[in-house]
């Protein structure tokens, strides 16, 4: 598959709903017990946030799965930088994105600056990715 | 600047984490995939794992038992800090090699640094942990440096 990147374009964008049952099966399958993300009662009255809060590497795997499927099998990530900077709580719907910041032909390194942002166009969190593309 | 720092706790800068070995297998690679709302084939049937996947591998298995009463595993590799609210943190990770089902992964995690700042509403620590994968032949996989800010 080729793949021909350009400095300054931009990935498809893709969004994801933060959704309870898949909210549920992502912190069961990590072992992650942390009530903020299914107990209700306990993360609106004790911790004071307006819902469930979704996981932050959930968010940071989404960051990686907007490169990832652009690049299909043409190309791997070889590293990241990210931060969760803002969250995100169960029925909000995010949107991941990204674009092209360099290319180097010879080498295949392609470096991105990548997001995932609300629907207020708050960026949750922000990052760099560095991805090669096979040769 | 007020020093938070004791020396008790700068002395923990370079514990070590005992080394965990595990397995990668396929059905903990659909389940990841699928729970992280992943749509590639080749991550969705379990043949190779989706890049993050050494977090789901790695989280620590501890017994209930062993929880906070917010349901959150202690981290035996920190000090106490003086400082306790968490802010954002961030993280930089190296992808050396892909991670397939039968790999057998070893990760080990080294406290690398503590130091303190002062931020605009106050005094502010930092503190860094690297996590290392590694195969059975020893090549690095997966390298994981998080920094994490209290305030």
């Amino acid at each position: 598959m080729s793949l021909t990147p350009k400095v300054g374009m931009a990935l498809p964008e893709r969004q994801h709903l933060c959704e309870v049952v898949q909210q549920m099966l992502y912190n069961a399958s990590l072992w992650n017990g942390h009530r903020i993300h299914f107990d209700v009662p306990y993360a609106t009255e004790v911790e004071g946030y307006p819902g469930l809060v979704v996981a932050g590497p959930l968010i940071g795997d989404w960051l990686h799965q907007v490169v990832d499927e652009w690049l299909g099998d043409a190309g791997m990530i070889t590293g990241i930088e990210y931060s969760n900077r803002v969250a995100a709580f169960i029925g909000e719907t995010v949107t991941a994105g990204g674009t092209v910041t360099a290319y180097d032909p010879e080498s295949g390194e392609i470096r991105l600056e990548v997001y995932v942002k609300n629907d207020r166009e708050e960026v949750l969190a922000p990052g760099v990715v560095t991805a090669r593309l096979e040769r | 600047m007020t020093a938070l720092l004791s020396e008790e706790i700068l002395s923990c800068i370079g514990r070590q984490s005992s080394p965990r070995r595990e397995i990668v297998t396929r059905r903990d690679i659909r389940k990841y995939a699928i729970a992280t709302d992943n749509r590639q084939a080749k991550y969705l049937a379990g043949d190779v794992a989706p890049p993050l996947f050494h977090v789901h591998l790695f989280w620590d298995v501890v017994p209930l038992s062993e929880l906070s009463p917010d349901g959150v595993s202690i981290d035996t590799l920190l000090p106490r800090f003086p400082l306790e609210k968490a802010m954002a943190g961030g993280l930089d990770i190296t992808y050396h090699q892909p991670i397939k089902p039968g790999d057998w992964l070893t990760a080990t995690r080294t406290l690398t640094d503590i130091y303190e700042k002062s931020g605009r509403s106050g005094p502010l620590i930092f503190y860094e942990v690297l996590m290392e994968v590694r195969n059975d032949a020893g090549e690095p996989v997966v390298t994981e440096k998080t920094t994490r800010i209290l305030r």
